[in-house]
């Protein structure tokens, strides 16, 4: 059983009276340990893909299974715990929080776990250390570079241990130099400690990193 | 880290926002309080009238005197346990007009007795001659007593006049011309702040034989019952002596005077009660603008949580939670500020009341304000971040 199940998800926007079409009908599996790139022009609905992968936004109809959960079933209240629990969403543009220092921002979605503060301050430290950030801990956000600041948003993502890494574009915003740290990082955590990952991105040179890449197209896949 | 830095950190986020709005708050709840506690001091200047003692005046108008051969007379009426006196003076200070304090000539082995429990000497002159002292005056008194124009004054007027005892003060009198020196024997201390610490007592007998021409005219009556419980039987027997005299008299309870003092103030207490409230609500209009704009700025903020896991009803305890802590932090400031700044500076308003009294209930109303313009304020804004869909917060950015 594949660890993600995208079956015949249509997602509709309305815009006034206008209903928009993203995604028609699209079904796809991810097997766990899997490095999938989702690329695509500019409206063809990879972002909405992966935004409904992490349970972040509902189908219009369709169903999505994530590890045997099927994300339509579960209510707001449950599909935040499990957000919490199975996702660690990396974004474009990092999205710290600007008044926390790296390591409270890393600690962040541990808030929601139960765990004492010793503890939840060793494990940021740790996937700080992974993100190779380990002395900028006390840095804000505006203390760091475009490339830290991905690290840390990575760390972020990582720290709750999620069942599934998403990240939308994560080198976009970034200099060729600091996305090939990025990309580096993604395919280690993926090779190293078998993290699942599923990756939108425009650059066919990032897309090369993955294991294997999906092409979408007026909300379809296109291959 | 816990949820509640990340209130305190967000706070702190825009220091000066933060700031002035508790700022705004701070004040809002002081000059509630403030306009609450003129109401208290009101309030609390009629109950320093006591039920068990009444007081007779000239049924005409309290500017209008009455003989002092009534004095006897009252004190025959069954029920009666003591009559004092009390007239009032009007004198201003010479030098500095503004310096306005109320003075009254009063019979003083019966008027200090009677307010026993209201007022007690605190500093004195050491008598210079052996004095008899009347029964149940206080030995302190007894320069006072030997002196026919010594005078006793309030604690808080005497070290506002930076007076010491033993010095002479001249008044010029207005209803009874000339110049009156009167020396300072004795400070009182008002047990009940109530009583007020800036009068002035002299001695009738003076007032009397050098203002009065011996006419012996007295402006009330004090009456101190042996049976409070007839008091409106007394009342009446007393006015009844004089119905149809050309002074006749109007008795009433000690506090039905006062509060006929207040009641003078028509309806000045409705338009503070009023001001106080149209004040409070400006601030709650500026505070809840003010939530939201913070709230507003943090959409994107919003979304990233809510995409980490954070449930709808955490995201809306962390804003409301922020509005509470400024309304609150700015109320109980305001709240305090009043109950120990202005009761405890004992404002008085240049003389137009009594020191101010802050109310306990006040300061828990102003409180209650606090919570409720929390509330308020911050509900709107909290319950928006918590409906905001997690896509529609972070286009903000994206």
């Amino acid at each position: 059983m594949a660890l993600v199940e995208v079956r015949n998800v249509r997602k509709v926007y309305r815009r006034d009276t206008q209903e928009v079409p993203v995604l028609d009908g699209l079904s796809l599996e991810i097997p766990e340990g899997d490095f999938v790139a989702l690329m695509g022009p500019s409206g063809s609905g990879k972002t909405t893909l992966l935004n409904l992968i992490g349970g972040i936004d509902q189908p219009t109809s369709g169903d999505i299974t994530v590890k045997g959960d099927s994300l339509g079933r579960l209510k707001p209240k449950d599909l935040a715990r499990w957000r919490s629990r199975h996702i660690g969403y990396i974004f474009q543009l990092y999205n710290l929080i600007p008044v926390l220092t790296a390591l409270q921002n890393v600690e962040l979605p541990l808030l929601l776990v139960r765990m004492s503060g010793k503890e939840r301050l060793e494990r940021a430290r740790n996937a700080l250390e992974l993100v190779g950030l380990g002395d900028r801990v006390k840095h804000f956000p505006r203390q760091l570079s475009g490339g830290q600041e991905q690290r840390v948003a990575i760390a972020r993502a990582l720290v709750s241990d999620p069942t599934l890494l998403l990240a939308d574009e994560p080198t976009g915003d970034l200099d060729r130099k600091s996305g090939e740290e990025i990309l580096g990082l993604l395919e280690r955590l993926n090779k190293e400690f078998k993290k699942t990952i599923v990756m939108v991105t425009h650059d066919p040179h990032a897309a090369e990193r993955a294991h294997r890449s999906l092409h979408l197209d007026k909300g379809v896949l296109s291959n | 880290m816990n949820l509640f830095s990340l209130v305190l950190v967000n706070l702190f986020r825009n220091k000066r926002r933060t700031f002035l709005t508790m700022m705004s708050v701070v004040i809002a709840l002081f000059l509630f309080c403030a306009l609450r506690g003129v109401l208290d001091t009101l309030e609390s200047s009629i109950k320093v009238g006591s039920e068990s003692r009444l007081v007779t005046r000239n049924r005409i108008s309290l500017i209008f005197p009455m003989p002092q051969s009534y004095w006897t007379r009252i004190a025959a009426v069954p029920g009666i346990k003591s009559v004092s006196l009390q007239n009032w003076f009007g004198g201003r200070d010479p030098v500095d007009p503004k310096n306005w304090y109320a003075q009254f000539a009063v019979d003083a082995p019966t008027f200090f007795p009677i307010y026993a429990r209201d007022v007690e000497i605190t500093e004195f002159s050491p008598p210079q001659v052996q004095v008899a002292m009347p029964a149940g005056l206080d030995p302190k008194l007894a320069a006072f007593m030997s002196e026919q124009n010594a005078c006793v004054v309030g604690k808080r007027l005497f070290d506002k006049n930076k007076w010491k005892i033993g010095q002479t003060v001249t008044l010029a009198g207005t209803i009874y011309p000339g110049s009156w020196p009167f020396v300072i024997r004795a400070v009182y201390h008002a047990k009940d702040p109530a009583f007020g610490e800036e009068t002035m007592l002299f001695h009738y007998k003076y007032l009397e034989e050098k203002g009065m021409g011996g006419q012996g005219q007295v402006g009330v009556y004090i009456l101190e019952l042996s049976q409070p419980e007839r008091a409106g039987d007394i009342a009446k027997a007393v006015d009844a002596m004089f119905e149809n005299s050309s002074y006749a008299t109007r008795t009433e309870t000690e506090r039905a005077f006062q509060a006929g003092f207040v009641s003078m103030y028509g309806n000045v207490p409705y338009l503070i009660g009023v001001i106080g409230l149209a004040v409070v609500f400006a601030i709650l209009l500026v505070a809840g603008n003010t939530m939201m704009m913070a709230a507003r700025e943090r959409t994107a903020e919003v979304g990233v949580l809510k995409t980490l896991g954070f449930q709808d009803g955490t995201i809306f305890a962390i804003v409301l939670a922020e509005a509470a802590i400024i309304t609150l932090g700015g109320g109980l400031i305001g709240a305090f500020l009043a109950k120990w700044g202005l009761q405890g500076s004992g404002f008085n308003a240049g003389g137009f009341l009594p020191p101010m009294t802050v109310s306990w209930t006040t300061v828990a109303t102003g409180i209650g304000i606090a919570v409720l313009m929390g509330a308020t304020s911050g509900l709107i804004p909290a319950w928006q971040a918590s409906r905001l869909r997690i896509v529609d917060a972070l286009r903000r950015v994206e």
